[in-house]
C-alpha cells in the first residue's frame, strides 16, 4: 500500500484527475472549488497538459467540448453559479455524445448564494441541468478518499457511455482534509473513440462531432438510443454503501457531506440500542433504485437527510416499496445550518416505529 | 477508539496548524483523520476554528457537535463554545487570555494552561499553538509527544525545517505544564 496522503478534497480531485490521464482543463475560479484549478495550474504544463482559466465558466464549457471531440480526457469545474452557466455547454455535449468530467463543488444557493453547503444543486445535476431531456452521470463522494476515487471513475464511465460525467460535492468535502491513499488508475476496459475528430488521416471516412439533427425521424432516433443507454447504466453501474441494514427498523438514508454526519448518528442510534441502518447513494444517476426496493420489502421506515428542503427525497420516495414510509429532515444551506450528528440522532428518536 | 478534538482562537493564533499538526501525528500512528475548517459567520469577526477526528477505523462525521476535547485559545471562543463540551469532557484553556470566574462547567475537566506567557518564556509568542497541542497530547494520552514532533517536518513547509527544535520544546512545554 502506498503512503497516506493528507490532502483537502478539492486536491484529491486534481490528483486523481491526473492519474486518470487528465491533461487538459479549462476553468474559471469560484469559492469553493478554487482549489481544484490552483493544483492543476502548477500540474498540467510540466506533463505536455493544457491548463486554460477561461474568460468565463461559459468559455470553459466549450473549450471541454472541443478538447473532447479530440478524443482526449479533460475536465472542468466550478460550483452553483458557474454550475448553471456551463448548462448550455452540457446540453451540447450529451447531445454530441462527448465525454467530459465536470466536479461541481456545491455552494449555497440560488444566485450568489452563499459559500457554505449545499446540496440543493441534486436537481440541476441527476435531471439533466441544461435544456432538451438528457442525462449526465453523477457520483457523489463523501469523503476525500472517495473524492479521488470517484474522479477516477467519473472519467471510465464518461468514457465508456459517451456522457458528460459529474462529480457533485460541496464545500464540506471540498474543503477537508482526510489521510488518502492515492491508488493507481484502475485498468479499465475503454472502448476505442473511433468518433473522434483530430483534422487527420486522409482517405479516411468523414466525421462529424454535432447536436443537430434535422433529418426525418433522425432526433427521435437519437432519443431513443440515449434512452437505451440510461437505461443500461441504471442496470450495470448502480453504486451505493449500506450499513446495518440487515436488521433495520429504520433506515436513514443522505449522500455526500450529510451521509458522513448521518453515518456517526446511526452509530449513536445503535449504542441506544435502536435497529437503524445508512444508505448512502453513491451514484445519484443512475440512482440505485432496486436497492432502496428491496430495502423496502423488509424495512419499511426510512429517513432522508439532505442539505435543501428535498430533493433526493422525491427519488426515493419512487423507490421504495408503496407500504413504506419515507420521512424527511433538511437543512437548507447557508453559514451555520450544518446538521450535527447529535441534531441527526434527535431526528431519528422522533421517527424511530 | 475515535478521538475528536476542537480547535478554537482568533486569526493568527496558528488554530488551522495547530489542528493540521494533530492530524498529521495520527496519521503517524497509522490513524484514520479528518480535519474539518469550521467555517461559520464567526470568520468575519476573525475568529478560527478547526475539528479533527482520528480513528483506527472510520472517522465518521467531520463534524462535531459536543466535542469530547476542546482547545480554546481566547475568552470568544471560551464564552461561545466552552458549554458545548461533551458532559465527562475535557476543556483545556490558554489560561493568560481566557478567565473561566464565574462559569459554571460542571461534569468537565477544565485544565488550565498559560499558553501566551509559557510561550513568551520560550522566547516567541507565536509557540502558543504548538503548547496548545503539547498541552492536548498530554491532557488526553490520545497522541504521543514523539508523533507530534515527527509531524512538525510535514506540518511545516520546508523553509521553516530550522525552526522544528524551537517548535518541539514548546510542545514539550505545553506537556509539561498540564497537572498529572
Amino acid at each position: 500500500m502506498s503512503e497516506k496522503l493528507f490532502v483537502k478534497g478539492n486536491e484529491a480531485v486534481a490528483m486523481a484527475a491526473i492519474e486518470a490521464g487528465c491533461r487538459y482543463y479549462f476553468g474559471y475560479p469560484i469559492t469553493p472549488q478554487s482549489d481544484i484549478p490552483e493544483y492543476l495550474s502548477r500540474g498540467l504544463p510540466g506533463l505536455g497538459g493544457e491548463f486554460i482559466q477561461a474568460e468565463s465558466e461559459i468559455a470553459a464549457i466549450n473549450m471541454l467540448l472541443g478538447a473532447s471531440a479530440t478524443g482526449v480526457r479533460c475536465m472542468t469545474s466550478s460550483s452553483g453559479p458557474g454550475i448553471s452557466l456551463k448548462q448550455e455547454g452540457i446540453s451540447y455535449m450529451a447531445g454530441s455524445e462527448l465525454p467530459g468530467v465536470i466536479v461541481d463543488i456545491m455552494r449555497a444557493g440560488p444566485g450568489l448564494g452563499g459559500i457554505d453547503a449545499s446540496q440543493a444543486d441534486y436537481f440541476q445535476a441527476t435531471r439533466g441541468g441544461g435544456h432538451g431531456g438528457y442525462r449526465i452521470i453523477v457520483l457523489a463522494p463523501a469523503s476525500v478518499q472517495e473524492m479521488y476515487d470517484l474522479t477516477m471513475l467519473a472519467f471510465d464511465l464518461s468514457d465508456i457511455y459517451r456522457m458528460p460525467a459529474m462529480v457533485l460535492a460541496d464545500s464540506v468535502i471540498g474543503q477537508m482534509k482526510e489521510s488518502v491513499t492515492a491508488n493507481p488508475r484502475p485498468a479499465t476496459a475503454l472502448p476505442d473513440k473511433d468518433w473522434v475528430v483530430r483534422g487527420r488521416g486522409e482517405g479516411q471516412p468523414q466525421r462529424v462531432v454535432k447536436s443537430l439533427y434535422l433529418g426525418d425521424g433522425e432526433m427521435e432516433a437519437f432519443h431513443w438510443k440515449m434512452h437505451a443507454r440510461y437505461q443500461e447504466l441504471a442496470d450495470r453501474e448502480c453504486r451505493w454503501e449500506d450499513l446495518e441494514t440487515g436488521d433495520a427498523d429504520l433506515i436513514v438514508t443522505a449522500f455526500g457531506s450529510t451521509a458522513r454526519i448521518a453515518r456517526t448518528a446511526v452509530a449513536m442510534a445503535r449504542e441506544a440500542g435502536m435497529k437503524v441502518g445508512l444508505m448512502r447513494p453513491i451514484t445519484l444517476f443512475p440512482f440505485p433504485k432496486q436497492a432502496y426496493a428491496e430495502f423496502s420489502r423488509r424495512c419499511k421506515r426510512f429517513l432522508v437527510i439532505e442539505l435543501s428542503t428535498g430533493q433526493m427525497v422525491d427519488d426515493v420516495r419512487l423507490s421504495v416499496a408503496r407500504d413504506a414510509e419515507v420521512d424527511f429532515y433538511g437543512r437548507p444551506p447557508g453559514a451555520g445550518s450544518l446538521p450535527t450528528p447529535e441534531e441527526l440522532f434527535g431526528q431519528i428518536r422522533k421517527v424511530y416505529p | 477508539m475515535r478521538h475528536d478534538v476542537f480547535i478554537a482562537g482568533y486569526g493568527g493564533q496558528g488554530v488551522l496548524l495547530a489542528g493540521n499538526l494533530l492530524s498529521y501525528a495520527a496519521i503517524h500512528e497509522g490513524r484514520n483523520v479528518s480535519f474539518f475548517p469550521a467555517y461559520g459567520v464567526e470568520k468575519r469577526g476573525g475568529s478560527a476554528m478547526c475539528t479533527v477526528v482520528f480513528a483506527d477505523g472510520d472517522t465518521g462525521s467531520p463534524v462535531v457537535g459536543h466535542p469530547s476535547v476542546s482547545v480554546i485559545l481566547n475568552q470568544l471562543s471560551f464564552d461561545k463554545y466552552a458549554s458545548k463540551v461533551k458532559p465527562g469532557g475535557i476543556c483545556i484553556i490558554n489560561s493568560t487570555l481566557v478567565t473561566s470566574d464565574g462559569v459554571e462547567l460542571p461534569d468537565m475537566n477544565l485544565i488550565q494552561v498559560p499558553m501566551n506567557q509559557r510561550a513568551l518564556d520560550l522566547g516567541d509568542v507565536r509557540m502558543v499553538n504548538m503548547l496548545a497541542c503539547g498541552a492536548y497530547a498530554a491532557a488526553t494520552g490520545a497522541l504521543a509527544l514523539e508523533s507530534l514532533e515527527e509531524a512538525l517536518k510535514k506540518a511545516l513547509p520546508e523553509r521553516n525545517h530550522r525552526l522544528i527544535p524551537a517548535n518541539i520544546q514548546a510542545i514539550r512545554a505545553g506537556a509539561d505544564a498540564v497537572p498529572h
